[in-house]
């Protein structure tokens, strides 16, 4: 489901499966996508913020168009206690590596991984930023 | 703020810069600055034998100077500027007629004490280059420069960020006869013909603007150029429902100076003219790292 704001038209709430990952999408060369994300997180219900929201950053091949401050990204990722992932949407390489990724992630927070649950994100996403 | 001496630097005014970045020159040595004018001069020379020829038809003599700006620095830890010029006179009537500038290339440092940190006696650091005249005569003294220094030039590109960060800073410069407005230029991406949107603002307004946003005078925190950039934003999306976040910033333009994303800039104020060459020499300087 693909959607460019929250919230979610409520005329539909009855026909929507349940949700099991939320991916904002930022894209660096535009403010406004930063800003829009920022306003939809507030509608979010804050159980999402255990494991189930991961913010991605698109374009960031390119930094001579960088229109958001980097800082600005980590601490929203901070402050929403979710993983921040970087992906550059025009190299298929690098573009089906976020794909496979999200995917797996979907895969634990719909709770088909035995064992692995999406709470345990925040940690292991946050030692491999610190990197 | 400057014991500069405006005249030895006014060159820089008024004229369209194109800039580099550039890694420490490797065994530069000021005393030198005679005999590499004689060596690039002959590297021109046999440039022009091999066919590269700069200019077609008229004949002309490339002279080569190369002289050291010693106002032009920030702190007494940064490198004298070097500056590279070549004139050219007509072949035809060399007593009669005049030498002609035609290219100028200037290596600078103004407050880059980042880079000086690990000082090694064999490197000179000039991480920022400016040049103005034909992109021919550019690459070839370039070349010399590679070759004799082992050193590598890149294009100094401004991205959005720094060009709102000039915006914000430049429009709080207080500048005697404001008679030119604050411009910005953006680029709409994702259409199938180029777009360029130019939003001018009235310089006493633009101004007025930040003064309300900048809560200490002399410091700039990106929190205050975000407030800055977004009531304009704001402004002009009322107005024409347009969202100009959402777009490329790739033009400045104010009484102090303008620059553009393709790494070009114009100095208008020898008053603030340090302050820019700082700025612009933190960018080759993170470009370079």
């Amino acid at each position: 489901h693909l959607t460019t704001s929250l919230p979610l038209p409520s005329e539909r709430d009855h026909l929507r499966p349940r949700i099991d990952l939320i991916v904002f999408m930022i894209d660096i060369k535009s403010k406004y996508s930063f800003k829009n994300v920022e306003a939809s997180l507030a509608h979010l219900d804050a159980s999402f913020f255990l494991g189930k929201v991961c913010f991605l950053v698109t374009g960031v091949g390119r930094v001579n168009y960088c229109s958001i401050e980097m800082n600005a990204i980590w601490k929203l990722g901070e402050v929403y206690c979710s993983p921040v992932l970087f992906c550059e949407l025009e190299l298929e390489g690098l573009r089906i590596a976020t794909a496979q990724r999200l995917l797996r992630m979907l895969q634990i927070c719909a709770g088909h991984i035995p064992g692995v649950s999406a709470l345990s994100f925040g940690t292991l996403m946050r030692n491999s930023a610190d990197d | 703020q400057e014991n500069t001496d405006p005249h030895r630097t006014a060159f820089l005014l008024r004229k369209q810069w194109t800039l580099y970045s550039v890694t420490p020159l490797y065994k530069f040595y000021n005393s030198n600055l005679r005999d590499y004018a004689r060596l690039l001069s002959a590297f021109i020379a046999a440039e022009k034998q091999k066919g590269l020829a700069v200019e077609v038809g008229v004949e002309l003599d490339l002279k080569v100077a190369v002289s050291s700006i010693p106002d032009l620095k920030g702190s007494d830890r940064d490198e004298a500027a070097i500056l590279v010029q070549l004139s050219s006179r007509s072949r035809a009537s060399p007593k009669n007629s005049e030498e002609k500038l035609v290219w100028s290339g200037c290596f600078c440092c103004v407050f880059g004490d980042h880079l000086s940190e690990n000082v090694s006696d064999d490197f000179t650091y000039l991480p920022l280059f400016l040049v103005n005249g034909a992109e021919s005569y550019t690459s070839i003294v370039g070349m010399w420069f590679q070759k004799t220094f082992d050193c590598c030039f890149r294009r100094l590109a401004i991205n959005p960020l720094n060009l709102s960060w000039m915006a914000a800073m430049w429009t709080g410069c207080k500048v005697d006869k404001t008679t030119s407005a604050v411009e910005l230029v953006f680029s709409v991406p994702c259409l199938p013909y180029p777009l360029d949107i130019s939003y001018a603002i009235h310089p006493e307004d633009a101004k007025a603007l930040w003064d309300t946003v900048q809560k200490t005078p002399g410091e700039i925190t990106q929190e205050e150029v975000d407030v800055f950039m977004d009531c304009l934003y704001s402004h002009f999306h009322r107005h024409f429902k347009i969202r100009l976040s959402a777009t490329k910033l790739v033009k400045v333009s104010t009484a102090v100076a303008s620059a553009h994303s393709d790494g070009i800039i114009k100095f208008l104020q020898s008053k603030y003219l340090t302050g820019v060459l700082m700025l612009l020499t933190e960018l080759a300087i993170s470009q370079i790292q």
